[in-house]
């Protein structure tokens, strides 16, 4: 077992893993991450099952003591991860000693970076999960944010040999720019409104606001126009449906939305954009684009064969296998027979020749 | 035309599929709703995630790359068009002893002078029937009450309750209900009950579901106290009888 001090909260800090699904009918909300494949990486980072608990950083981050040697990953959001006043980087996994301590020194990109912790976090499964819903103070740990002085358990890998050091290919890493439109399909009540109401949604440009949180996205903007009023007989709510009420405004719901609710929906964000929204921030901008039933499977199933794709790079032993290495355009294949710590990264070769000159070429890696 | 004849699908985005059995909330398209859940649940359909049933509607969570929508869609009319009424049991009355007035419903009074009568018998007519469970939903064990007397509607507080005490029995125009969490609220509170509606420690975690009936019963402090204590122990055991 293993123990992390926080020392720091942070803006809101959480525990949180792939969501609660069993108890919707108890009204019970699904929660988890807010960005559930930037989970699901950090914990491959660490050799973890994909859907096991992590901490959720939001912005301004944490200070945390290792009370004991581990092994973790930062993913998501850029907010320059350090150890020590060293930065680690994001997208990677990094070994820490016992008295380390971790720091986010300011954000770079997104706004929600995932802490993953190889074995895990040790706390209570509540109904079936770890996540954290703190309206109700379920889960995670004792049912709501850290504080300082809180002491989280963690739990110790079968074996954390060999996963530190990773690093996710950039190729690889999910893009975060917040001029994306975000893709939606239209429904369950996009019939609600006019003609004129669905071109605002999907022509014009709205901007988050501060009142966003884990539950939903506040967005402002130009006015959504209803047939006839925003009420409906109270349905259930997925994940990133649109809501809009009286006031024309949508709201994106998100992981900590209610199971059900009574006002309007004209659209739901694409699971595979999900993410994208979770990593804006107040003041951000948003554009909303339509797509069929059809493309957004197709883009789900991109992501999903992204999250393969660094399941199986992370998986190979860097030892025995063979790369092409291409060195300012030619290309060499090359058999790595023994690697000690290595890692596989792109960047450029510098070569110094016999007579003093220096040459630098741009490389490139790949696997096979 | 009270329960469709064919469910009604419409897209919660990619991975969620809303099935609509009836248009309006009544007793009938909500039984439609309980006998389909039962029957999806029997089925054990690969890809299904989850599912939040409400008052007219099921919304199916699903995983598109182990079912594929237009698959899933002919599964679950298949269930619709061979449900059976026997799906769901007989139905439980569950008693919610209500301490009532006071400083426990500091609205009573005014339900009472909106609706003319007196705050005895405000409590008379809430008293006096059960009340159908549609549905679970929005937050962690509250329900959704259908059946309450006109006698008793009133409009909700002009300005919302920062925070409702948890138990907090309210009601706002002709629903009523109780506040599992403490939470923001803008029903009219006229009274309240120690027993809890909602326990993540038990299972199943809300004490009343979708399809239950729910019978208020007037309790003086005394045995509210008894009760809060008996909560407080794990010893209290909620009444629950057999509908007649």
């Amino acid at each position: 077992m293993g123990v992390i001090e926080v020392i720091e909260p942070g803006l809101l800090t959480t525990v949180q893993d792939v969501g609660r699904f069993g108890y919707l009918r108890h009204g019970v909300p699904v929660s988890g991450a807010m960005d559930p494949v930037a989970l699901r990486l950090a914990n491959l980072l660490v050799g973890n099952p994909e859907d096991e608990a992590c901490l959720e950083v939001t912005l301004s981050g944490p200070s945390l003591r290792f009370r004991s040697s581990a092994v973790i990953a930062v993913t998501g959001a850029d907010l320059s991860p350090s150890i020590n006043g060293s930065p680690i980087g994001a997208w990677g996994s990094t070994a820490v000693q016992q008295g380390d301590v971790l720091t986010f020194e300011g954000q770079e990109s997104g706004t929600r970076a995932y802490l993953a912790v190889a074995g895990g976090l040790d706390v209570p499964m509540v109904m079936g999960s770890k996540s954290t819903f703190m309206k109700a103070g379920i889960g995670g740990f004792e049912g709501r944010a850290l504080k300082a002085g809180d002491m989280l358990m963690t739990r110790l890998p079968n074996s954390s040999t060999g996963v530190s050091e990773r690093r996710i290919p950039r190729s690889l890493v999910p893009s975060y720019d917040s001029s994306l439109p975000i893709r939606v399909m239209l429904g369950p009540q996009d019939d609600r409104f006019t003609e004129a109401g669905l071109n605002t949604f999907l022509g014009e440009a709205f901007t988050v606001s501060a009142q966003s949180d884990r539950m939903g996205y506040r967005l402002q903007g130009p006015k959504i126009e209803h047939v006839s009023g925003p009420d409906i007989i109270s349905d259930g709510i997925p994940f990133g449906g649109v809501q809009v009420s009286g006031d024309g405004q949508p709201i994106v719901l998100m992981a900590d939305r209610g199971t059900s609710g009574g006002y309007t929906k004209p659209a739901t964000v694409i699971s595979a954009d999900l993410g994208k929204v979770a990593q804006r921030m107040p003041g951000d901008e948003i554009r909303f684009q339509k797509v069929t039933l059809e493309e957004a499977h197709e883009a789900l199933e991109q992501q999903e064969s992204g999250v393969e794709r660094v399941k199986a790079y992370l998986e190979a032993p860097v030892s025995g296998r063979r790369y092409t290495i291409t060195v300012d355009g030619e290309a060499f294949e090359v058999d790595v027979e023994v690697a000690r710590t290595a890692w596989v990264a792109a960047g450029r070769a510098v070569v110094w020749g016999v007579g003093g000159e220096v040459k630098e070429f741009p490389v490139e890696v790949s696997v096979g | 035309m009270p329960l469709f004849s064919e469910p009604n699908f419409r897209y919660g985005g990619d991975r969620s599929l809303y099935v609509e059995v009836g248009d309006e909330i009544t007793p009938e398209v909500n039984r439609g709703i309980r006998n389909l859940l039962s029957a999806i649940d029997k089925a054990d359909l690969a890809g299904i995630r989850a599912l939040a049933p409400t008052y007219r509607s099921i919304l199916v969570y699903y995983d598109p790359l182990t079912v594929g929508t237009e698959a899933l869609k002919e599964q679950i009319a298949g269930l619709y068009w061979n449900l059976e009424d026997a799906e769901v049991g007989g139905a439980k009355i569950v008693e919610i002893p209500t301490l009532y007035g006071g400083e426990f419903g500091p609205d009573i009074d005014f339900v009472a002078s909106h609706n003319g009568i007196s705050e005895a018998e405000v409590v008379e007519v809430h008293t006096g029937s059960d009340y159908l469970v549609y549905m679970v939903g929005f937050n962690p064990g509250f329900p959704y009450l259908g059946g309450m007397s006109e006698r008793i509607a009133t409009p909700r507080l002009p300005t919302p309750r920062v925070r409702m005490v948890p138990g907090s029995v309210g009601i706002a125009e002709r629903q009523t209900g109780i506040y599992p969490l403490a939470s923001p609220g803008g029903w009219r509170v006229i009274g309240r009950s120690p027993i809890r509606m909602f326990d993540p420690g038990r299972e199943p975690p809300s004490l009343v579901q979708a399809g239950d009936l729910v019978r208020f019963t007037s309790i003086d402090e005394t045995t509210y106290k008894k009760i809060e204590g008996e909560v407080e122990a794990g010893t209290y055991k909620v009444t629950v009888r057999e509908a007649g």
